[in-house]
């Protein structure tokens, strides 16, 4: 049974002084370092980015000759896939430590590209269908918060708890009905973990997060127009698959890790996942009970509405999921978290992956 | 193509393919074309070389009626594109056409605030460059 064995992240939000390959090297470094695993003994690397041979490419920069190499990217839900298949490979025997890294600059070098607005890709191909309208990215979003009030009745008020009990819920609308704090922020930053087995895992200096279940599942591409049901993500289909091959139930998970790109994102995932009944969620969320504190603690670090989201955040939940396994979850830390459930959300609601940690051996 | 405020971009041109070049003509001719299986019969957007719901690639173009019910809408505020930014704010909508498939378009010629999810809507075309006119949509009172 593989497991995680160590976890990191840099000190984002802002990189101004390093590469996109220095914020990986770093999260590496520290990752390995906070497992108690030279780079030596690193047999198999992951990681997902923009461009192809992506992950080669970062093992040249390293120094590595991994027998084991995944790149596979379903966006912002790609670190989770990246564990699932590492735990399989370290499983079979294949790979003793695989490392798995993500960083970004875009903050640093964001042109006028990104942020909430962005032009989309070249109108060719299946892209053309929904790139000339002039559609945002936050715009995909905002269609299926449109229709999930339409057919719920859920109100901008329930999806601004979500985005921090504490903010001004009056913040200007960018796409109807999403406001600007119902969006991620936009950040550097870079994390990393290690999966090895638990027999390896048996001497190192801290206790690791076992990985107890996973899945991952998609409904489209990035036309959202083509995704079957807008209030339906593949959340539906990942947690409950996750959640049997780990043999746990919902009412099993402590903490919460749920990939926050809008707020919508989040919703649909707690409908999605079952954690209530689809349409329910605005209601769900109300009265503080995502809270640290609360019945059931979400985004404990802030998550990527507040605390950093730098392209494709699925690495963060799964550090700070460990990182809550261990104890280690400081002020806000979720008093005798044993179960983690971490769902990463990639493309335009368009793939989930969903990962089932555990303090303690199944 | 009507005249355009200092600064500003015409609009996002498609750049039709293989499989998208029928759907393309078609707007230029002031047609609202959707792909047809004739062994399932499902009819389906964008255009492919096999049918996604029995893989048959026994596919052609039908023309549809123009007419559809707003599924979802929302109101683009922000957009830092030369293309769009004179246009804000300006409706994005997912159409659900009477004869089948769902597709993104604009619906104009009323004030933002004024379309809702349900409205019904028909097909009107803006030309956009020698091989595409742009299917948007006006609400059908």
């Amino acid at each position: 049974m593989a497991v995680i064995a160590g976890v990191a992240t840099t000190d984002y939000p802002h990189h101004p002084e390093l590469t996109e390959l220095g914020v990986h090297a770093i999260a590496a470094d520290r990752a390995l370092a906070d497992a108690g695993i030279s780079w030596d003994e690193v047999d198999g690397y992951a990681s997902a980015g923009f461009f192809p041979m992506h992950a080669v490419q970062l093992c040249e920069y390293f120094g590595l000759k991994p027998s084991y190499l995944d790149e596979t990217n379903t966006g912002g839900s790609s670190f989770e896939v990246l564990v699932e298949h590492a735990a399989h490979v370290v499983d079979r025997g294949h790979a003793e430590v695989v490392l798995i890294t993500y960083g970004s600059v875009q903050l640093s070098q964001m042109g006028r590209r990104l942020g909430t607005g962005g032009s989309g890709p070249p109108p060719v191909g299946p892209a053309a269908a929904d790139a000339v309208w002039g559609n945002t990215l936050v715009g995909n979003y905002a269609l299926a918060a449109a229709r999930h009030q339409h057919d719920y009745g859920t109100t901008s008020e329930q999806l601004a708890e979500i985005a921090v009990t504490m903010r001004d819920h009056a913040s200007r609308l960018v796409a109807d009905p999403l406001h600007m704090l119902d969006c991620c922020v936009i950040s550097d930053g870079g994390a990393a973990c290690v999966v090895t087995s638990n027999e390896r895992a048996r001497d190192l200096r801290k206790a690791p997060a076992h990985i107890l279940g996973a899945a991952h599942a998609l409904t489209h591409h990035l036309n959202i127009s083509q995704m079957p049901d807008i209030n339906l993500t593949a959340a539906a289909q990942s947690g409950p698959l996750a959640l049997k091959r780990a043999g746990v139930s919902l009412a099993d998970v402590d903490v919460l890790q749920l990939y926050d790109s809008f707020t919508i994102t989040v919703l649909l995932t707690l409908e999605d996942l079952g954690f209530c009944a689809k349409g329910e969620g605005g209601a769900f969320v109300e009265g503080g009970r995502l809270r640290w504190d609360g019945p059931l603690p979400t985004n404990t670090d802030g998550g990527g509405l507040s605390s950093c989201h730098p392209g494709m955040r699925g690495m963060f939940l799964i550090v700070e999921a460990v990182r809550q396994l261990r104890g280690e979850g400081t002020a806000r830390q979720v008093a005798g978290a044993e179960i983690a459930l971490v769902h990463g959300t990639g493309g335009m609601l368009s793939t989930g992956a969903t990962l089932i940690l555990g303090s303690h051996a199944p | 193509m009507t005249e355009l405020p200092e600064g500003a971009k015409p609009r996002v041109a498609p750049i039709p393919d293989a499989e998208s070049e029928a759907f393309w003509s078609g707007t230029l001719a002031g047609k609202l074309l959707v792909q047809e299986c004739s062994v399932c019969g499902q009819r389906q957007l964008y255009g492919r070389s096999l049918c996604t719901n029995c893989h048959s690639a026994s596919l052609s173009w039908i023309e549809a009626s123009g007419r559809g019910t707003i599924y979802s809408r929302t109101i683009i505020r922000q957009n830092p594109s030369r293309s769009f930014k004179h246009l804000i704010p300006f409706v994005v909508a997912l159409i659900d056409l009477d004869d089948g498939p769902r597709m993104m378009s604009n619906v104009v010629g009323t004030p933002a605030e004024d379309v809702h999810i349900g409205d019904r809507v028909r097909v009107t075309f803006e030309p956009v460059s020698d091989a595409a006119a742009l299917p948007m949509f006006e609400l059908d009172t």
